[in-house]
């Protein structure tokens, strides 16, 4: 049964980490360098998350991924069944519950890039594309990386979303932290006990692992080839 | 002004632009460069006071800033064009432009700094020209390094063959040298000059420095409160008695334009408020019309920096201000200090910089003497 959890919150957070990845980038991007006057209407929404009771997240997603609302009938029409309740579900809502975990330090990490650079990169030919890739990711990358793992870490631990949206269904929404959740509910202290000092180490050598990286990085990146 | 006409295909750079803008660190004025010049191949060194416009001017022929209205051309094709709505983005522009912090990549080697602009060739012709610039400017050794092994008199090589290996029509460099010493800098300036030879291109040498223009001038333009004020050789602008403030004005890092607000005849001192803030400074006192505005310089390196508010001294100016950017530049750290209204440029050395522990952020007292305040008519803007 922790095996199943175990697995189930390990798929759970590399897919959504991974996707944060790849919409955080562009995200924080964006945050970092737009001149929109609504800028910091967006940098306000995607911070929402951090002082939002998960609960508050989860039951708005839970409305709108359910049958009632025009998303989940959508959904409904196309795959057959409502998002709630579902692994896709919880990939969604973790994944906007995460979402400041993964951006802020990206755009903290790119707004610290030197400005000259960038001006310089441009002086030399590159495109704005040619810049990213080649001068603003590589000096940003610690943030890339914090973000990433703190996403990651992030979705590991997550228990009120994950709650409201998914419910507690085995193999599907059941993660480590619903099982604990369980196991106390039902009195079975010593089985609660194992699956959460389980979660603890996973979190703390996971933390252990991203800090001892990124003093690494912020060392010896340049010396990465 | 003696200047050639502009866009007869004779000039190679030609500039006709106009721009009113803000200048940094003052909140209530507007500047206003309106420049009209024509280069030609060869050494132009662009000279004047700190704040009449010369980076903007710069900034403007790379792209970086977009003028209001003119048109920047070089050779025969046009890089701005008001009338016509052409901008081309700065990294279309065939211009090489030295920033003043160089802005080596450093997570790139020499090699890879430099081949950064030649992406577009293939391996071996990038080799090819990468190894002959780097001969040119005697690096080649250091090829492999990474820009913080570098020296500064290296680093400026490196930055240099970077810009220049891109082969453009056009060299800017805004004070690329100030920081060298002076057998560093005439040895980079000459191997500028071999490479000038080959490349028959005009390069703009901005510089606020009065001996630098004597050491590398043929041709001068002197810049004055964002104007052409002057063209010609070293020697006819730099001694001009109309353009004596120029000259004078341009050794100076700090220039402000202040308002007179009282004389101390007794004590040969008057006071004076820096426009567009509160600080008030008491400066020796000078014929000047007072009820025009006035100028007043201060070199960066004539200012003390405090910790807290000093006593018993003799210096009349105290005030208080918060860093606002701390750089370094070789042996020396350029501090810019936010005095409620203005920017004041100090220079410090490193160490003491690591003795006060200043941090950007941090709050300062900065002290100057009455005597280290220069005073003169201002432009009557």
């Amino acid at each position: 049964m922790i095996l199943q959890a175990l697995t189930l919150t390990l798929r759970l957070a590399v897919t959504v980490s991974a996707i944060l990845l790849v919409i955080g980038v562009p995200l924080a991007y964006w945050l970092a360098f737009s001149r929109r006057r609504w800028r910091f209407f967006v940098e306000a929404l995607v911070s929402l998350p951090i002082v939002l009771p998960p609960t508050v997240l989860g039951f708005y997603l839970l409305v709108a991924l359910g049958p009632v609302s025009p998303l989940g009938r959508w959904c409904q029409a196309i795959t057959g069944h409502t998002l709630a309740f579902t692994f896709s579900g919880l990939v969604i809502g973790s994944v906007l519950y995460s979402l400041p975990f993964a951006v802020q330090p990206m755009a903290t990490s790119f707004v610290a890039v030197d400005g000259k650079l960038l001006e310089a990169s441009a002086l030399l030919g590159a495109s704005r594309w040619r810049t990213f890739w080649r001068i603003l990711l590589p000096l940003g990358l610690p943030g890339v990386l914090t973000g990433f793992v703190l996403s990651f870490a992030h979705t590991l631990g997550e228990f009120g979303v994950v709650l409201m949206i998914g419910g507690n269904i085995p193999g599907a929404t059941r993660t480590i932290s619903i099982l604990i959740f369980d196991q106390v509910e039902a009195l079975d202290y010593a089985a609660a006990d194992r699956t959460a000092l389980l979660l603890l180490v996973l979190c703390f050598a996971l933390l252990t692992a991203l800090y001892g990286l990124r003093r690494h990085a912020s060392l010896n990146l340049w010396e990465w080839k | 002004m003696n200047a050639p006409p502009a866009g007869d295909g004779s000039t190679d750079l030609s500039v006709r632009i106009r721009k009113s803008f803000r200048p940094r660190g003052r909140v209530d004025e507007s500047f206003v460069l309106d420049i009209d010049f024509a280069v030609d191949r060869g050494f132009t060194i662009l000279f004047g006071a700190s704040g009449a416009g010369k980076t903007t001017l710069l900034d403007c022929i790379a792209g970086l800033q977009t003028p209001d209205q003119g048109r920047i051309g070089i050779g025969g094709s046009l890089l701005f064009d008001s009338a016509s709505g052409l901008t081309l983005p700065v990294n279309r522009r065939p211009v090489g432009y030295l920033l003043q912090s160089l802005a080596l990549f450093p997570h790139m080697t020499v090699q890879q700094n430099v081949q950064y602009g030649l992406h577009a060739l293939t391996r071996s012709e990038r080799d090819a020209r990468c190894k002959e610039i780097l001969e040119s400017f005697r690096i080649a050794g250091l090829s492999q390094r990474h820009p913080a092994e570098l020296s500064g008199g290296e680093r400026q090589r490196a930055a240099l063959a970077r810009t220049l290996v891109l082969r453009p029509r056009a060299l800017l460099l805004d004070e690329p040298l100030t920081a060298l010493d002076a057998k560093v800098k005439s040895q980079i300036v000459a191997d500028l000059r071999g490479w000038n030879e080959r490349q028959r291109i005009p390069i703009l040498y901005v510089t606020h420095q009065r001996e630098e223009v004597f050491a590398l001038g043929e041709s001068v333009i002197a810049l004055d409160a964002g104007r052409v004020v002057a063209q010609g050789t070293a020697h006819d602008v730099l001694h001009r008695p109309e353009l004596e403030t120029v000259a004078q004005l341009a050794g100076f890092e700090n220039v402000f334009e202040c308002a007179f607000v009282a004389a101390h005849a007794g004590q040969g001192t008057m006071t004076c408020r820096i426009a567009g803030s509160s600080v008030e400074l008491e400066v020796p006192l000078s014929r000047i019309d007072q009820s025009r505005s006035l100028r007043v310089g201060i070199r960066a390196g004539d200012i003390l920096l405090a910790l807290s508010a000093p006593q018993g001294l003799s210096a009349r100016n105290v005030f208080q201000g918060s860093i606002r950017a701390l750089e370094q530049r070789d042996a020396m750290v350029v501090a810019r200090i936010d005095c409620g209204g203005c920017t004041v440029e100090v220079h410090i050395t490193p160490a003491a910089r690591e003795s006060l522990q200043l941090h950007e952020g941090g709050a300062v007292w900065l002290v100057v003497k009455t005597y280290s305040c220069q005073v003169w008519q201002g432009s009557g803007r």
